[in-house]
């Protein structure tokens, strides 16, 4: 008979050319290599107080002496520190330290109030042995509300072994101190764990006494 | 002699493998990463130990740049720019602060990356070309004086942007050498009109230990 039908289907492999896909690919990684940012910018918080006037009187002069420290921060890098009440008349009361572990953050780690106590040393430590014990047994943790909570408990002066008085900060920095310089004291705040400091602004009365030291503005 | 017969293979390399990383690696930058803005001026911001992101959404970010004179010394003196990251946002907080913008130039608004023109250029400068608009905005600011003693312009974009979105959270964004009465300006704007909790932005920093 005649020619035997072709029912045998071909078996043929389906290649498909993958390259232009890759090359397409490849430029569109490199277009958002080059057109994004891959971190978030990092912040920090900060609450200043109101300017609402009558409610300012009321709530000064809360904290003790002895556990006030003013920190001025002023143009080329310099700061300056005075402990307890300003004196404005006494320009040895104004006393320049430097930016760093070995300056200011030393000040602020010595300070002692009346009774002896170095609240800041102390809330360090303890902040130190909360963020081991974190570390070492991270179930005890499950939330991050509950270690905020104990450690913003720890900042309020709550240690373990007893409530201590806490350091208040007040930080002033002159007109042509410059952004830098401010947020390096915020930053110290935060290494420190102290839990209230104030930007404030400079009085007359401090001006006075910064000129009186000699002090660039 | 015979010929020599160079077998010609065909030489096929499968690049299914490679597309599928490609696939990988894009889908990866496309999620994890947000766009450059476009800042019309760049500036250095400090660095701090701080380790809190900001905000996903819903970000007023000031960015507050220092004018410098000649030498190259702050003058104390500084511009102010804004950007609000949703555009819907943004283009309500227009109608708000000039009510009598027109389609057209809303659009155009809604498209730049920061604005800090003051409003009584705002027409002009939105008419103009987008290579002009770019060459001219670095040189302008919002405006922080107010001249018949109510609201400045910039408490008027702060308090548009507030009604526009309640829960808006405000970012400074300062270059590190800004002195500290440039950023006190903008602090106390803020503050007068009772914005007192806000972010600013930083580098992160290791701490120095001793």
């Amino acid at each position: 008979m005649g020619k035997k039908k072709e029912s045998k289907q071909k078996k043929m492999t389906v290649r498909v050319d993958f390259t232009p896909m890759v090359d397409m690919l490849m430029l569109l990684i490199t277009f958002f290599m080059l057109c994004t940012t891959l971190s978030k910018p990092q912040t920090m918080e900060l609450t200043m107080p109101s300017n609402d006037e009558n409610q300012n009187e009321e709530n000064k002069n809360e904290t003790k002496a002895s556990q006030t420290v003013t920190l001025y921060v002023a143009a080329n890098n310099k700061i300056y520190y005075g402990e307890g009440i300003p004196e404005y008349n006494n320009p040895e009361w104004l006393k320049e330290t430097t930016w760093g572990s070995k300056g200011v953050r030393n000040v602020l780690r010595e300070h002692a109030t009346e009774d002896g106590t170095k609240p800041v040393k102390r809330i360090e430590l303890a902040v130190k042995e909360l963020n081991m014990d974190k570390a070492k047994n991270p179930k005890a943790y499950p939330e991050d509300s509950i270690f905020q909570k104990k450690l913003n408990a720890l900042k309020k002066g709550e240690l373990p072994d007893g409530k201590i008085p806490t350091l208040t900060i007040v930080i002033k920095p002159t007109d042509n101190a410059s952004y830098k310089n401010m947020v390096d004291a915020l930053d110290e705040m935060q290494i420190l764990s102290i839990g209230t400091y104030v930007i404030d602004k400079i009085t007359p009365d401090d001006e006075k006494l910064l000129k009186s030291k000699n002090v660039e503005m | 002699m015979g010929k020599v017969k160079v077998k010609k293979s065909d030489v096929w390399i499968d690049m299914t493998p490679m597309s599928d990383v490609m696939t990988l690696l894009l889908t990866f930058f496309m999620l994890t990463s947000t766009f450059v803005k476009n800042e019309p001026v760049k500036v250095n911001v400090p660095g701090s130990v701080s380790e809190i992101k900001v905000p996903e959404n819903g970000v007023l970010t000031v960015l507050i740049n220092p004018q410098k004179d000649a030498a190259g010394n702050p003058t104390g003196e500084g511009q102010v720019f804004m950007s609000i990251d949703n555009t819907d946002q943004l283009g309500e907080a227009l109608d708000m602060v000039m009510p009598d913008v027109s389609a057209i130039e809303k659009e155009v608004f809604k498209r730049e990356a920061m604005f800090g023109i003051p409003l009584e250029e705002m027409k002009g400068y939105l008419g103009m070309s987008t290579n002009n608009r770019q060459k001219i905005l670095p040189e302008k600011g919002i405006p922080l004086d107010s001249i018949d003693g109510g609201m400045s312009e910039f408490q008027m974009w702060v308090q548009a942007a507030r009604t526009v979105n309640e829960n808006i959270k405000i970012a400074l964004k300062s270059d590190a050498e800004t002195p500290y009465k440039t950023v006190k300006k903008v602090m106390s704007e803020l503050q007068d009109m009772d914005e007192s909790h806000y972010y600013m932005i930083t580098n992160l920093k290791v701490a120095e230990e001793e």
